[in-house]
């Protein structure tokens, strides 16, 4: 099943690499991998978006936890969540083209950011579905370059934010099974 | 107070309290050797290549519990660590790795003797540092130890480029560190505890299952009290020999591939596993899908992601194992009062008809080539009374020690598990022996293993480190031929070790002494002569090449399905006994047997 994981790091140098270098390292999967800062400037986000059955699910998790740069880890996919994805898209449009494309960008809310004589390229934000559901709508009129940013996603409800306690959470991830 | 970094480095290490240093020298770093020219404290092991110095480092840390600490320069230096760090990282040992770099200006410009040494190091390391300012270096130091031997232990490297080894900050030792991503958790879950009590107390076939995590939280009374008072069984792992008694009528000595026949069937028998500070490694459960198939799950160990990672556990308890074991006995002291003996009565008369059916033995004709279970025998019993350190290499001459050697003592025992690094064995002993210049240390080594690190033995002599090594020098990596026999029809590819020195002209090239024994009957001899010696000691235990290390589970078997004895030796014997028994002679003379 697919995951988002939320991972909240210390802003320096080498955290991105342990965090790359751990999922290479144990052949964990990793589909989408984006980073930024956040309010607090010594702290990034992570959003890693991966697949795996529950006990590997649970591996990366603890793995992630047990780096020392990481701070917290949510993942997302255990309760309510909105997640986007930001895609540019430029694409031939000539002639009768340039027309179907307003239209598509239009039905998708999605917007034209920039134009030559042969191209537009398009700006689509959204979930999963929507995204693709452009895609296959602009693919007969020719993609020319197609940029994705990852997914980003955040929590419904409030998570809890402790950042000081992250062995607390640890203790506490450990699902029982069986018995 | 202000200081350069190289005297920062040292007035940090004197605050942390080491008092030895493993190292070799180089460009980069020698501002920092320069001023450890005028301390005797720490004190500095020059060894002889930077693979040396971690391995004995290593072996100081396994000894004291103490961090080992290596300092080594830029590039290669470095490099020659990386086989140290990976090894200290899967057995948890403590180490903090100070490697020299390139100044500042220069990093990334593939500058002489240049290497990403964060970028190597970062998966065979518990966390590492670059240094780019002096005004880090103290701050950097402390976290570094902190880290080594906080939680599960491990390697840290901290990197420290020239310039920052040369430039001036105000020295301040902080007293204490915080991370806020980095806080092991010690104590266990007090529910869980309570769940895990109970289920021991219900257990009718119940086995404990010991590993390395409590030789590093010193558990080890704890662990005792705990056998005692349930009556459980006792397994060890390769890495938790000497944490319970070898010798305490509940151990069943090791389990795994060349474990003992009676823990390998108690574990898969067993309806209740209390595994404490052990990973349940593939040495150890075989294959997994079949591995303990009656059992109930207890899992104690310091690091969440041990926990669930290959099996399914019932009851987890993250923390500390001395913490857990002592919170776990104090239930168990007021509900067991004795009766666990009695209650366990039919577990134990069925462990008791394994040990008998297959106890760990050997067989050592006075006519034949030297059996190395039977060397490994002998030293036992002429050493054992003085509790001595025991280091190995990895091999054949590794798994019968860990058989035949029993240890009584916690870390009294050096070797590579989770790694299996040929070449450990000489330098861990040199690295024990430095910590404990009084105490017998022996490295028993297989002659392809030292091969791989004797250059040691010019630090052995500098230092004054009488280790004794006994040479098991089968003419073989023994270990692959064994494996060669069994699943490659005894074609011997690359496992011949051809040219090898003369042990004892080696011996005597460096100024050490060389022993020598070739027939069973010198054996004793040779390891009595070498304990009267002030002096390293190299002995060359001529063994017969061809013996096997049985019994053994073959990778990915069960724990159910040993082999038990050498296939081809089985027959032989039975026909002996057949026509023994017609001759109505019930012993055979010339044998002995454990
Ligand atoms: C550095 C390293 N290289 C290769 C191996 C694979 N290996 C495992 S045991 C072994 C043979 C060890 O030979 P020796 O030290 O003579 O011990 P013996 O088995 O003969 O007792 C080899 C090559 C290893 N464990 N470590
Ligand atoms: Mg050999």
């Amino acid at each position: 099943m697919e995951h988002i994981i939320s991972v909240m790091v210390e802003n320096k140098f080498g955290a991105l690499s342990r965090v790359a270098g751990l999922f290479s390292g144990r052949g964990f999967n990793i589909e989408s991998l984006s980073v930024g800062p956040t309010m607090d400037p010594s702290i990034s986000l992570m959003t890693l978006v991966t697949r795996g059955d529950d006990r590997i699910v649970e591996q990366i998790t603890k793995q992630l936890n047990k780096l020392i740069d990481v701070i917290k880890v949510v993942d997302l996919t255990e309760s309510a969540f909105v997640a986007r994805e930001t895609v540019l898209i430029k694409i031939n449009a000539k002639g009768e083209d340039r027309a179907e494309a307003l239209r598509v960008t239009d039905i998708f809310r999605a917007k034209v950011v920039d134009s030559t004589p042969g191209t537009y390229t398009i700006e689509i934000t959204g979930d999963t579905d929507k995204i693709e559901a452009i895609i296959n709508l602009l693919r007969p009129l020719g993609i020319k370059e197609l940029v994705r940013t990852g997914r980003i996603a955040i929590a419904r409800e409030d998570v809890k934010t402790t950042v000081q306690d992250k062995s607390q959470d640890k203790s506490q991830d450990i699902k029982r099974v069986g018995t | 107070m202000r200081l350069n970094g190289a005297q920062i480095f040292v007035e940090s290490l004197r605050k942390e309290e080491v008092k030895v240093i493993f190292g070799l020298p180089g460009g980069v770093v020698l501002k920092i050797f320069d001023v450890l020219y005028d301390y005797k404290d720490p004190a500095l092991v020059l060894t002889r290549h930077e693979q040396g110095a971690m391995h004995m480092a290593e072996g100081y840390a396994k000894a004291t519990g103490k961090p080992g600490v290596v300092l080594v320069t830029s590039g290669p230096g470095m490099t020659n660590t990386v086989t140290g760090l990976a090894d200290a990282y899967m057995d948890s040992v403590p180490l903090v790795v100070f490697t020299g770099q390139v100044s500042t200006n220069l990093i990334g410009n593939d500058a002489f003797q240049e290497a990403d040494n964060v970028g190597i190091s970062r998966p065979c390391t518990k966390y590492n540092y670059l240094v780019k300012d002096v005004n880090d270096l103290a701050q950097t130091i402390k976290e570094a130890f902190y880290i080594a031997t906080t939680g599960r232990p491990g390697p840290v490297l901290v990197d420290i480029p020239k310039d920052v080894s040369m430039n001036q900050a105000e020295f301040n030792y902080p007293e204490k560190v915080y991370i806020r991503g980095y806080n092991p958790t010690y104590e266990g879950h007090k529910w869980q505890i309570k769940q895990a009590a109970d289920a021991i107390l219900k257990a009718k076939r119940p086995v404990l299952y010991v590993g390395g995590g409590t030789v590093f939280s010193n558990a080890f009374e704890e662990l005792r009290e705990f056998a005692e008072l349930t009556q459980i069984p006792v397994d060890m792992t390769l890495m938790a020999l000497g944490s319970f008694p070898g010798t305490h009528p509940l151990s069943l000595g090791m389990l795994g591939m060349h474990g003992s026949y009676a823990s390998n069937m108690a574990i898969h028998h067993s309806d209740l596993i209390m595994a404490v500070g052990s990973r349940f490694d593939d040495r150890v459960t075989g294959k997994v899908s079949e591995f303990a198939p009656y059992a109930k799950i207890v899992h104690v160990d310091i690091d969440p992601t041990s926990i669930q990672k290959i099996m399914d556990v019932h009851i987890p308890i993250v923390g500390d194992v001395k913490c857990v074991l002592r919170e776990l006995n104090q239930h168990l002291r007021t509900s067991v009062d004795g009766r666990r003996k009695e209650e366990l009565k039919p577990w134990w008369n069925q462990i008791e008809e394994w040990q008998k059916k297959h106890p760990l033995t050997y067989t050592q004709e006075k006519n034949q080539k030297i059996k190395t279970s039977y060397l490994i025998d002998r030293l036992y019993q002429l050493t054992k009374d003085q509790n001595p350190i025991v280091a190995t290499d990895v091999g054949q001459h590794q798994m019968w020690a860990a058989q035949h050697f029993k240890l009584d003592h916690p870390r009294t025992w050096l070797t590579s598990g989770g790694l299996g690094t040929m070449g450990f064995g000489f330098p861990a002993a040199l690295g024990a022996q430095r910590a404990f210049p009084g105490r017998l240390v022996l490295a028993i080594v297989g002659d392809g293993s030292f091969q791989m690190n004797l250059q040691e033995l010019a630090t052995a002599m500098d230092h004054h480190l009488p280790v004794k090594v006994a040479i098991v020098n089968n003419g073989y990596h023994g270990m692959v031929r064994q494996w060669q026999d069994l699943f490659y029809n005894s074609r011997y590819s690359a496992s011949y070790l051809g040219t090898c020195p003369d042990y004892v002209k080696l011996a005597d090239a460096y100024g050490a002494i060389g022993l020598r024994a070739t027939k069973p009957d010198e054996v004793d001899g040779v390891i009595q002569e070498a304990l009267k010696i002030d002096k390293p000691v190299l002995i060359d235990f001529q063994v017969d090449p061809h013996e096997n290390c049985y019994p053994m589970i073959p990778a990915g078997g069960a724990n159910n399905e040993m082999i038990l004895e050498n296939p081809a030796e089985l027959q032989k014997k039975e026909k002996e006994k057949a026509g023994l028994k017609k001759a109505g002679n019930g012993e055979k003379e010339g044998v002995l047997t454990a």
